[in-house]
């Protein structure tokens, strides 16, 4: 798993990711929350963080009533991936839920937590494991949101995300397991 | 050629922004994608995507419908049509039932196939692009110039001037500040839409589900925010099963981007809630456009194996002159080509179709394996015999079939060319042939072809033969390539004859697409090559040896001449290049270099057909170090030098740039020889450094390894 992560986070980093990784959810949580005050928005009033999934944290500035107006106005979305793929760095995620797309698209930060067992080698391991029988949106992730079409520089953040940080799990790497 | 499409070149090559941008670009995606497949093997994975593809294309029809009923059965109303009016016609009568004001789309190649904006916005929606590049080309009223960087013809000053006078005045050209700017106006656009136009890159037939590329993000929130979705998605991204996916994901975004992967993979499979908890409308047409018919033609079916990456174009060493305006408003670069005859029609390429020099860097990088440059030829052969060739053309063939008279014109012309002869160069030649010799100065017409020269020359007879075919250039103007090479071969026992009835190898011909006057060509010289038994048949010109390996069979099969077949392939298995033969008796011990003594530093110049059709570029290289020369590699070794037989008398304004790159790469190496294999390129480079004056020695291997042998 160590390797996984190490060829993830050297890939994701490439492509312009943020990558953390901690033992267990207590401390990754905390580490959210810490970058919420960073952004000034752990406090409220009006909620600056949407969470799209299971409530793990609790702060004044951070809603898990995820609405299109509350995602488009926020700084901070936060959500859950299904799978990370060491090769090229990418989140895999079944967002057929609305939620899971809009706390990862319209917010300039996206926070990304994923467990540090749900790691693949690459492509062909996670198209292995996808049915789209069952997942009617299937999103990708690599780095944040990136354009070359002025000039051909390569400038982050254009519709997308600015910033793309990744949280890896090792607890819920047992926990799934 | 009309007017326009010359004023056209004219306008690119001189614009120094475009040239510019491309120039860099197409330097560093070199690097770039080389560095984006490392450890990866190409040849495999494009063999995958071209049986994957063209399995496809076997069956549009059934796979269109297995689509239709998976995507339909998810809850998706999918639309199959031939006829682009059919498709603005139903996106129309969409928007107007569903009461759409405001459209967003992201990028969809097909849609500026059939002007969809235009429709839409002469219904009075309002239509806004969201990919970066294609919104700047929307205010700025212009068509794309690049399947995947629509916008790059135009500078940061260009985007600013744009968004200034079409969006908001007072526009910085600080490219950050720019793309922040575009995030800001667009955000509103996409949140306010009522319908979000996508394209698609690949269509899964099993599972009715949809796979879309970007980097921007604009595709996920256009296929999120607005309530109807609709994809536009021409029939040629249909592959039959979900497996098929993986190869053209692979190889998509480092072909195009030279990505490992885009930042975005979206694969949509059915309906999806809105943002209000209602499903989401989402309507696919599956368009035709001639697709079907293309996958009828024997030849053109290969086409359909295009992933849409764009690497042709950016490998192209006209492109990164011309860009992409010079070849249309839709579809660009050496694909583009091929997809304007089908989707336009045949007469609309006719212009363009001249631009492509048959270098075959696009043939090495296409990841659907596609043969470009053959395909193009194909084009010329079929726009020749479509509206017949032009008369110059027809008249200077009808010499060249004749070989009496061709040789003869030859000879005569080494007489009525002393008053512009200089040593051994043309470097004026008045009126309107100045044009030829601006850039580069032309060899002069040697007084003596070498097919007299060599009854001149006394070799040992051996028991071993081989037939030399010299082709016109080193038989009319470099005899002394001609010579080098008997004294080599000699020097391994072996016996050169050269059988007079030889002509001219048919590639100015076939380059044409004039193929009946080719084939002609090929007889006459199966003919002369095959009547005394020799082992070998040699040519130290790259184009003539492919022609006498490949070109002729291909050629007579073109034509469904199959009865001449067997020999025109027996030819093929003797015919071998000067340097692979050598190389092959320097191993064999029948050839040895005399001992070590420092000659110098050379740089190596590949030529096209040696390094790419031939697969011959170390072969050259490690005769010459042994002969005791040093290598130094220039920039883009390989990289055309911009003759292309009649290429560059046809298209002196784009030969004359390319030209000037490659002298550039080469002095920048400081070695005062370059060597090559090509008497073609020996006249382009000899010439082009004549003009300047400078003094760098340009020569044939030939010519530096025959006082070096034993």
């Amino acid at each position: 798993m160590n390797t996984l992560y190490e060829m993830f986070k050297s890939r994701a980093e490439v492509a312009s990711a943020e990558v953390h990784r901690f033992p267990d959810q207590g401390k990754a949580c905390e580490f959210v929350l810490e970058l919420l005050r960073e952004q000034g928005v752990a406090e409220g009033p009006q909620p600056g963080a949407v969470w799209a999934g299971r409530r793990l944290l609790e702060a004044p500035g951070l809603s898990y009533v995820v609405t299109r107006e509350a995602a488009a106005s926020a700084k901070v979305g936060i959500s859950e991936m299904d799978w990370a793929l060491a090769d090229t760095g990418t989140l895999v995620q079944d967002a057929t839920e609305v939620e899971k797309r809009l706390v990862s698209t319209l917010p300039p930060i996206h926070v990304a937590l994923v467990g540090t067992g749900q790691l693949l080698p690459d492509l062909a391991a996670v198209l292995g494991k996808i049915q789209p029988s069952k997942a009617g949106y299937l999103a990708m992730i690599t780095g944040p949101s990136r354009t070359a079409d002025i000039e051909r520089v390569l400038t982050i953040g254009v519709h997308g995300p600015l910033r793309l940080i990744v949280v890896f799990v090792d607890e819920a790497a047992r926990g799934n397991a | 050629m009309k007017t326009e499409f010359k004023d056209s070149i004219h306008a690119a090559v001189n614009n120094a922004n475009l040239t510019g941008a491309l120039g860099r670009f197409s330097e560093a995606y070199r690097v770039n994608r080389a560095k984006a497949y490392e450890g990866i093997d190409f040849e495999a994975l494009r063999e995958q995507i071209a049986t994957v593809k063209s399995s496809a294309a076997a069956q549009l029809d059934a796979l269109g419908e297995a689509f239709k009923r998976n995507a339909e059965a998810k809850g998706a109303k999918v639309f199959r049509t031939a006829d682009p009016e059919a498709v603005k016609a139903y996106i129309l009568a969409l928007a107007k039932e569903k009461g759409v004001k405001r459209v967003v789309k992201s990028k969809s190649m097909a849609s500026e196939e059939i002007h969809l904006n235009k429709a839409l916005e002469a219904a009075g929606i309002q239509v806004n692009e969201t990919d970066l590049g294609e919104w700047i080309i929307q205010l700025a009223h212009q068509t794309p110039s690049h399947m995947v960087m629509p916008a790059i013809h135009m500078t940061k000053e260009e985007v600013a001037d744009v968004f200034s006078q079409e969006v908001e005045a007072g526009q910085a050209p600080d490219i950050p500040k720019l793309v922040k700017f575009a995030r800001a106006k667009l955000r509103p656009m996409f949140l306010e839409a009522d319908m979000g136009i996508s394209g698609a890159n690949i269509a899964v037939a099993e599972t009715g589900s949809l796979v879309i590329v970007t980097n921007e993000g604009n595709a996920r929130l256009t296929t999120t925010l607005p309530r109807i979705h609709v994809a536009l998605v021409g029939i040629e991204k249909l592959v039959e099963h979900f497996n098929d996916v993986l190869p053209i994901l692979r190889a998509l975004p480092k072909s195009a981007t030279a990505q490992l992967l885009t930042s975005y993979v979206s694969i949509i499979s059915g309906q999806v809630p809105n943002t209000d908890g209602s499903p989401k409308e989402l309507h696919i047409i599956l368009m035709d456009n001639k697709r079907s018919e293309m996958a009828k033609d024997p030849k053109f079916k290969q086409a359909l194996q295009c992933i849409r990456c764009a690497s042709c174009l950016n490998v192209c060493p006209v492109f990164r002159l011309v860009g992409g305006h010079v070849f249309g408003k839709v579809y660009t670069g050496g694909i583009g080509t091929i997809l304007t005859a089908w989707f336009d029609e045949l007469k609309k390429s006719d212009d363009i179709q001249a631009l492509c020099i048959q270098c075959g860097n696009c043939k090495e990088v296409c990841p659907g394996k596609i043969d470009i440059p053959e395909l193009i030829l194909e084009l010329r052969r079929r726009l020749a015999v479509e509206q017949g060739q032009p008369l110059v053309q027809k008249a200077i063939f009808s010499v060249v079939n004749n070989r009496r008279l061709f040789h003869g014109m030859l000879r005569m012309a080494s007489i009525t060319q002393k008053p512009f002869k200089q040593g051994k160069f043309i470097r004026h030649l008045p009126m309107f042939l100045s044009d030829l010799t601006d850039f580069r100065s032309l060899p002069a017409i040697a007084d003596v072809p070498f097919r007299d020269q060599i009854k001149r020359i006394n070799q040992p007879k051996g028991k071993e033969k081989a037939a030399f075919y010299s082709g016109c250039l080193i038989d009319f103007s470099y005899p002394e390539m001609g010579e080098a090479l008997v004294q080599v071969l000699n020097k391994a026992g072996i016996e050169v004859v050269y059988p007079d009835k030889q002509t001219c190898c048919g590639a100015p011909a076939r380059y044409s697409g004039a193929y009946e006057v080719a084939a002609q060509n090929a007889q006459d010289n199966i003919d002369a090559l095959l009547e005394e038994d020799v082992k070998y048949v040699v040519s130290a010109c790259p184009t003539c040896t492919v022609a006498l390996k490949q070109d002729f069979i291909g050629t007579f099969e073109s034509l469904g001449m199959t009865d001449r077949l067997e020999k025109a392939r027996r030819l093929a298995a003797k015919t071998i290049d000067f340097s692979t033969l050598v190389k092959q008796l320097v191993d064999e011990k029948r050839l040895t270099f005399k001992e070590g003594k420092d000659l110098g530093a050379f740089t190596y110049h590949d030529s096209c057909h040696l390094k790419r059709t031939l697969k011959a570029s170390e072969a050259p290289r490690e005769l010459m170090r042994q002969a005791g020369y040093q290598l130094t590699e220039m920039a883009e070794c390989d990289m055309c030098c911009g003759m292309g037989g009649s290429y560059s008398l046809k298209l002196p304004e784009i030969s004359a740039p390319i030209l000037e790159r490659k002298l550039q790469n080469i002095k920048a190496t400081h070695a005062p020889l370059t060597v090559m294999d090509c008497p073609g390129c020996v006249m382009q480079i000899r010439g082009g450094f004549d003009k300047e004056g400078a003094a760098v020695q340009v020569e044939h291997t030939a010519q530096r390894l025959a006082d070096r042998l034993e």
